[in-house]
């Protein structure tokens, strides 16, 4: 048992969708699954650099504001005359910007990159206001936003899917089999230790922000098309969804440990957990209150069982 | 001993007394240039509402002020801020003939039940209060909304001694601020020269050399939330009496302009260092900035972004004159 934090996750998803499925009407059937994988494929997305950053030891609350920046600036474009064409390729460029400059504050000024990206999660959605005020975009051709909706011919599996498929193999390939990837864990462990062996620190964190800025301008992409309206406070507080899945995907918020696999076991456990209880009516305001309840566990949960082996060697 | 920190500790608080300094400077410039454009800017009832505006920021920058020293973060204090708003204008519907001083401490009770669900998590698992807050924050939102349930309070809810608490002045000043001003003396008093008050500097510093020192982390840390949560209970109430109008979304946000107070107020968040004077001072220049903006018919949304340039800023600058006096110390300790 070498990652039981893992197991347990991948099981407790197995446990839930088999009782959902035979409890909660509706759950179990293709269409759906294919909802519940487009309202995961934000998540899904910016979750895969969150799981690098954290690795590395690190964390990034503005991914939430970069979306909703990135999705304002598309609505601006569209309405300046821009073709979605360029779009698409310009607004993850802006993303990867933004990005950036959390990275420059983190690495070149040596900032806590907590208190860097709370600054920036309220700078860049002041920014989308004032870039798109409380408007609201919508008049996105069909072929785009049905597109963003369709699914895999004779599957209900959203292309999306795919999109996020094709992603995490390569975050997949880079975390768990290049020295990159590795070099990541020894970061998140012992950063100090990591220089001396010869890794560049900084310059590895500082790319691990562009490429989260532009995963999230990505995703703010899907949101726009997704919903067929490009408006400043989308994906306000996705940030919390974000977290919580990395971590519940037993990812420590320490740094130096955790999966790809994981994570993505914990973004389905998240998805299916709020995507089963709303079938069950139960309101969108309580599943606030199950997300922030899972993020806690999943952080307390790991501290009782370090405590746990010593309580036991006590007792005897 | 004394003669090698006591210059440091001169430097240390030039260096803070200078912050303070900047901050009022600068919001002597900022009202100036409002009062070119608008002379009534400066007038006493503009002034007033500056003091009214700020004073549930103050009272939420002083507790977050002292939960930053110990290098912890509460970013769940809108939530509690809402909660309890909430729960005060359901309160007097309930029982609308309850004195008010009643109302308060039960507004203080419930956030201090809400700060020690923080602390107590935040002491257990040993993790970054930073991912306990963020949970909590949507826990309490989420209770508050669930509670609420898309109803509202309205003014006609509540006493109408209980809102005249909310906007009545005493000598001009008005009620709010008086209550704020006394929070904020205790606190300051209670950080600089109370035996418990020294120690959060210290867990903030090198919280392993604070618990081998003898002082009880834990425990601190666990009453720091604690109180904390009370403040945030006192500024819902506040908030409930200001505004009359309640409904789930009361505060919501908040917690990036107390944050942002904080780290403009020269509080490092890296813990051990910073004043609640200037939390205070903070929590005023972004209510300043904030009516400026609505004199000079600036695009409001700039606001938040200002926020967040501010918090970005104050960070920068807190890393540049650390790096740059631990160069000179080095270089008088070398000399």
């Amino acid at each position: 048992m070498r990652k039981p934090w893992e197991i347990t996750i991948v099981a407790a998803l197995l446990v839930f969708i088999l009782v959902a499925s035979i409890s909660v009407d509706g759950f179990a059937t293709g269409r759906n699954w294919g909802f519940l994988l487009l309202d995961l494929a934000p998540i899904a997305l910016i979750a895969l650099p969150m799981t690098l950053i954290v690795i590395a030891g690190e964390i990034d609350l503005s991914v939430a504001s970069i979306l909703g920046l990135s999705s304002a600036i598309m609505g601006q474009l569209w309405l300046a005359g821009l073709s979605l064409q360029l779009i698409v390729v310009l607004v993850p460029l802006i993303g990867a910007l933004l990005g950036a400059v959390n990275g420059l504050f983190v690495t070149r000024f040596g900032l806590p990159s907590l208190a860097v990206t709370i600054g920036t999660l309220a700078l860049y959605r002041g920014l989308a206001f004032v870039v798109l005020g409380d408007r609201a975009v919508a008049d996105f051709p069909f072929g785009w936003t049905g597109g963003s909706i369709r699914t895999i011919p004779g599957t209900p599996i959203p292309w999306a899917v795919l999109l996020i498929a094709v992603l995490a193999g390569v975050f997949a390939l880079v975390l768990h089999f290049t020295p990159i990837g590795r070099g990541l864990y020894a970061i998140g462990n012992n950063a100090e230790a990591a220089a001396y062996a010869g890794i560049s620190v900084g310059r590895t964190k500082f790319w691990l922000y562009v490429v989260s800025g532009a995963v999230s301008a990505l995703a703010g992409i899907l949101w726009t098309l997704r919903y067929a309206s490009a408006r400043a406070d989308n994906g306000t507080g996705l940030e919390l969804q974000v977290v919580a899945a990395v971590l519940l995907g037993g990812v420590s918020i320490f740094g130096g440990r955790g999966t790809l696999a994981g994570v993505l076991a914990g973004v389905l456990l998240l998805g299916t957990v709020r995507n089963a209880l709303q079938l069950a009516d139960v309101s969108t305001d309580t599943l606030t209150v199950v997300t922030g309840v899972l993020l806690i566990l999943s952080v307390v949960a790991p501290a009782l069982t370090r405590l746990t082996p010593r309580l036991r060697k006590a007792s005897p | 001993m004394t003669a090698v920190t006591a210059p440091k500790v001169r430097q240390a608080r030039n260096l803070r007394i200078g912050r303070e300094v900047g901050i009022v400077v600068a919001m002597v410039l900022l009202l100036a240039a409002t009062a070119i454009r608008n002379p009534g800017f400066l007038g006493a009832q503009s002034l007033r509402d500056l003091l009214l505006g700020s004073a549930i920021l103050v009272v939420l920058a002083v507790g977050q002020t002292m939960v930053v020293i110990t290098r912890n973060v509460d970013l769940s204090v809108g939530s509690i801020l809402g909660l309890v708003a909430f729960a005060t204008g359901k309160l007097f519907v309930a029982q609308p003939g309850l004195p008010i001083v009643l109302a308060v401490l039960a507004g203080i009770g419930l956030g201090v039940v809400c700060g020690a669900l923080n602390g107590g998590l935040v002491a257990v698992a040993q993790v970054p209060s930073l991912v306990i807050t963020l949970g909590t924050l949507y826990v309490f939102r989420g209770v508050d909304y669930a509670w609420a349930a898309g109803q509202q309070i309205n003014a006609a809810d509540m006493p109408p001694g209980f809102l005249r608490f909310g906007s009545a002045t005493v000598l001009g000043i008005p009620w709010l601020a008086v209550v704020a001003a006394v929070v904020l003396i205790a606190a300051g008093l209670f950080l600089r020269s109370y035996r418990s008050g020294r120690d959060l500097y210290a867990i903030g510093s090198q919280p392993a050399a604070a618990t081998l020192s003898g002082i009880p982390v834990g425990r601190r840390v666990f009453a720091v939330f604690a109180v904390n949560g009370a403040l945030a209970g006192l500024a819902g109430v506040l908030y409930a009496a200001r505004f009359g109008t309640v409904d789930a979304t009361a505060g919501t946000g908040l917690e990036l302009q107390v944050v942002a107070a904080v780290v403009v107020g020269g509080v490092a968040i890296f813990g051990g260092s910073g004043s609640v004077w200037g939390a205070a001072l903070g929590a005023l220049l972004l209510t300043t900035i904030g009516s400026s903006l609505a004199v000079l018919r600036i695009n409001p949304f700039w606001q938040q972004a200002v926020v967040g340039a501010l918090i970005l800023a104050a960070i920068g600058l807190d890393r540049l004159l650390a790096v740059r006096m631990a160069r000179r110390l080095r270089g008088r300790s070398h000399a």
